[in-house]
């Protein structure tokens, strides 16, 4: 049983988070940011496919480095 | 509106969704096998035939948006890590075949360590990533039905144009499966990772509240920023590649 669990828990870790854990929390991030400028009644769509490419870049720059 | 019409608006605004989740079946399918993608969909199915038939009408209470925001953003991490891996490989930075090697590998393993049955093991991946895609989508058919059907008085209308939608997609999916498997394999994991990432991010900013100018029409220009900023990734990292092979001092 708690292997099962075990197994299900690493498997959303990967699905989600995979070898970079960073990507994820500035993709948190740039959600977060999205989600408070619409709320402040500002056109909002625009900000995250940047947002993105620009997460992309770092997470390769640090899996090319040395 | 007439009866016509709103058969043709429930088809046309069905058939988007449908080919939606078509594209995300196809990406899972390709790039982690039919069977888990199938199966993945057809549990979506299910559920969405349950959630129907327990809320009926009532589904209109489901905040769409929640469930966007939780949808999209889980696609747009996977498909990151997808992406990630595709332009390392196409700036050969990672060798082509890594991914081939470990997946033979570990279906070897499962093999000798479960026998006969360990083969035929879902993908939970593959599962995963056409569930969800067919499960959005779904409930959006399903408001779309709702939408025009009870505000003309016509659910039957409604529920034939969304189901004429379906079947076309779903054909159409069937015709382009055997092609697809023909697209060189690093090629189609590109491919998927910018779908995944394309759509996880029209999703997710959708779920936080952000309006695209034209609609689900702006989802093609998602696709190709995706991939007009990848293609100049890959050229870069080839650029830095190629000059840390000639000369490994000077590329630090």
């Amino acid at each position: 049983m708690i292997r099962r669990i075990s197994s299900f828990g690493r498997f959303w870790w990967e699905f989600v988070v995979g070898d970079d854990w960073i990507v994820s929390v500035q993709i948190a991030a740039a959600i977060a940011a999205t989600a408070g400028v619409a709320a402040a009644g500002i056109s909002a769509w625009w900000l995250l496919p940047p947002a993105v490419v620009g997460v992309l870049s770092g997470s390769l720059l640090r899996a090319t480095r040395g | 509106m007439s009866a016509g019409l709103l058969l043709l608006s429930a088809f046309l605004a069905s058939a988007v969704e449908m080919v939606e989740a078509l594209t995300i079946v196809l990406a899972a399918g390709t790039a982690r096998g039919w069977r888990s993608a199938l199966i993945g969909a057809g549990a979506a199915v299910v559920v969405l035939a349950a959630i129907v038939a327990a809320l009926g009408s009532a589904l209109a209470v489901i905040p769409i948006d929640a469930l966007r925001l939780t949808v999209g953003s889980l696609l747009l991490v996977f498909g990151l890590q997808w992406l990630r891996k595709a332009i390392l490989r196409a700036s050969g930075y990672r060798a082509l075949h890594d991914e081939d090697a470990i997946f033979a590998r570990e279906m070897e393993e499962a093999r000798q360590a479960g026998g006969a049955g360990a083969a035929r093991r879902v993908d939970p991946v593959g599962f995963a990533l056409s569930f969800k895609g067919v499960l959005l989508e779904g409930l959006e058919v399903v408001f779309i039905v709702l939408a025009f059907g009870t505000t003309q008085g016509r659910i039957g209308l409604a529920v034939l144009g969304a189901a004429a939608a379906v079947v076309l997609v779903a054909g159409v999916g069937v015709a382009v499966r055997a092609p697809l498997s023909r697209v060189p394999e690093n090629s189609m994991k590109f491919a998927v990772g910018v779908m995944l990432t394309s759509f996880g991010s029209f999703w997710a900013a959708e779920g936080a509240g952000a309006h695209w100018p034209g609609g689900d029409a702006s989802l093609l220009g998602v696709i190709g920023f995706m991939i007009a900023a990848s293609a100049v990734l890959v050229s870069m990292l080839r650029r830095r590649c190629a000059l840390a092979a000639a000369s490994p001092v000077a590329a630090r």
